[in-house]
């Protein structure tokens, strides 16, 4: 990751952005999901930059609602602008983010090449969250979400979603 | 470039997703399969997120003070200018599949310049949704395979659906007035540019596929000047039924 692609967020608002979740994956804050670019306060107003993962993604409607509800607990009014560029990436979402996104039953997305082998079923590297072996097949290239692809273990047959790398 | 020139260049790239979006949308709940069905209106969800964007920065432009909305639902046919291809009826899985091939592969190679855009709304658009039609593309060139190197009779369905669609693919390459101008801007793309790759790229993926490449005496056009054939006016009156029934509703 550049320098330029560090969001910009002032610390003392991390703890009330820590409050908000993806509605989809509630393990994951917005902040796990790197979604929010910019979050500063100017003049008693919270001003947050958010970028979705996908265009059609539902979700950040919900998300923009539940930032102004969480701070509006803190007696603060929040102005929300949708950014697109620089377009969001998996690889803006935290470590911590990933490993909690595993224990909640989603594998995390691989790295780029080893994403893209995975999804033409050229070799098994996404790791059932059940059991943790990589027998494991790819079922369908769109999961629940258009964000995830879902697969099934070869070992303990569970159906799992595989949250798909997006460069 | 002049605002109103603008708003109509923008407007003529978001149709194809919106329309397409729409026919796509007709099968949630109707796919062949749990899988196929959840895919497809996945990518639905992904083209009207895009068109959303779009028609977001065309409302910004538009002289009547317009929302997304507005723009979306309350234009007359004609003023709609989607290629014809997207706005084909879903006949069957054959023809839904290689109505989705034949426009990701067009799809995937105009987004990858108008990444150059010189406008920064358009580039920024682009940039997100290039990565999501890799997607699309991926899935409907992996179906074209699976289907025309399939059983007999699903390589006889997918080849209809080749056969049926092709005489829709050159009017993709088909310049209006509006984008010869962005052209000139900067802004826009000079679709001809686009033509051989992209013949060349699906007629190698129908190889594959063990179908054969159509040889169309004629070729179709006319949507993009806001002309479409009978199926569009039907589209329509679904896709616009709640905002013409309910005026001003909004989510
Ligand atoms: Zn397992």
């Amino acid at each position: 990751m550049t320098a330029s692609l560090e969001p910009n967020i002032q610390p003392d608002l991390i703890e009330t952005l820590n409050t908000v979740s993806d509605p989809e994956i509630p393990v994951l804050t917005v902040l796990d999901l790197g979604v929010i670019r910019e979050a500063v306060e100017q003049e008693g107003k919270v001003l947050i930059k958010l970028t979705p993962t996908y265009s059609g993604c539902p979700a950040m409607d919900v998300i923009s609602d539940d930032l102004k509800a969480a701070f509006a607990k803190k007696g603060k009014s929040v102005e929300v602008s949708l950014v697109l560029s620089p377009a969001w990436t998996t690889d803006w979402m935290s470590e911590e983010g990933m490993q909690k996104m595993e224990a909640y039953g989603i594998a995390p997305p691989l790295e780029a090449t080893a994403d893209k082998d995975a999804l033409l079923g050229n070799s098994k590297l996404v790791k059932c969250t059940q059991c943790g072996s990589t027998n494991t097949r790819l079922v369908s290239q769109f999961g629940s979400t258009a964000c995830k692809a879902l697969f099934q273990c070869e070992d303990c047959g569970e159906p799992f979603d595989y949250f798909k790398c997006l460069k | 470039m002049e605002k109103e020139h603008l708003y109509q260049y923008i407007v003529g790239i978001a149709d194809n997703n919106l329309v397409l979006g729409q026919r796509l949308g007709e099968l949630c709940g109707h796919g062949p399969s749990l899988e196929t069905d959840i895919a497809l209106t996945n990518i639905a969800l992904d083209l009207f997120g895009q068109t959303r964007s779009y028609y977001q920065y065309a409302a910004q432009l538009s002289a009547q003070h317009q929302t997304e909305d507005d723009v979306a639902f309350l234009r007359k046919e004609r003023e709609y200018r989607n290629v014809l291809l997207v706005e084909q009826p879903n006949t069957h899985f054959g023809h839904v599949i290689a109505r989705q091939f034949l426009f990701d592969v067009f799809h995937y190679l105009f987004l990858e310049q108008l990444l150059h855009s010189k406008d920064d709304t358009l580039a920024a658009i682009a940039a997100k949704a290039i990565k999501e039609v890799s997607y699309h593309k991926r899935f409907s060139s992996d179906w074209v395979k699976r289907l025309g190197d399939g059983t007999e009779e699903s390589h006889q369905k997918m080849q209809e659906g080749i056969s049926n669609l092709w005489r829709y693919t050159n009017e993709l390459f088909e310049m209006t007035a509006y984008e010869n101008e962005a052209v000139k801007a900067g802004i826009g793309i000079a679709l001809s540019e686009l033509k051989q790759n992209y013949y060349k790229e699906v007629n190698h993926i129908l190889e594959e596929a063990t179908l054969s490449v159509p040889e169309s005496p004629y070729f179709q056009k006319g949507g993009k000047e806001g002309i479409h054939t009978e199926h569009m006016g039907y589209l329509l009156a679904d896709l616009q039924y709640m905002q013409r029934t309910y005026p001003n509703m909004n989510w």
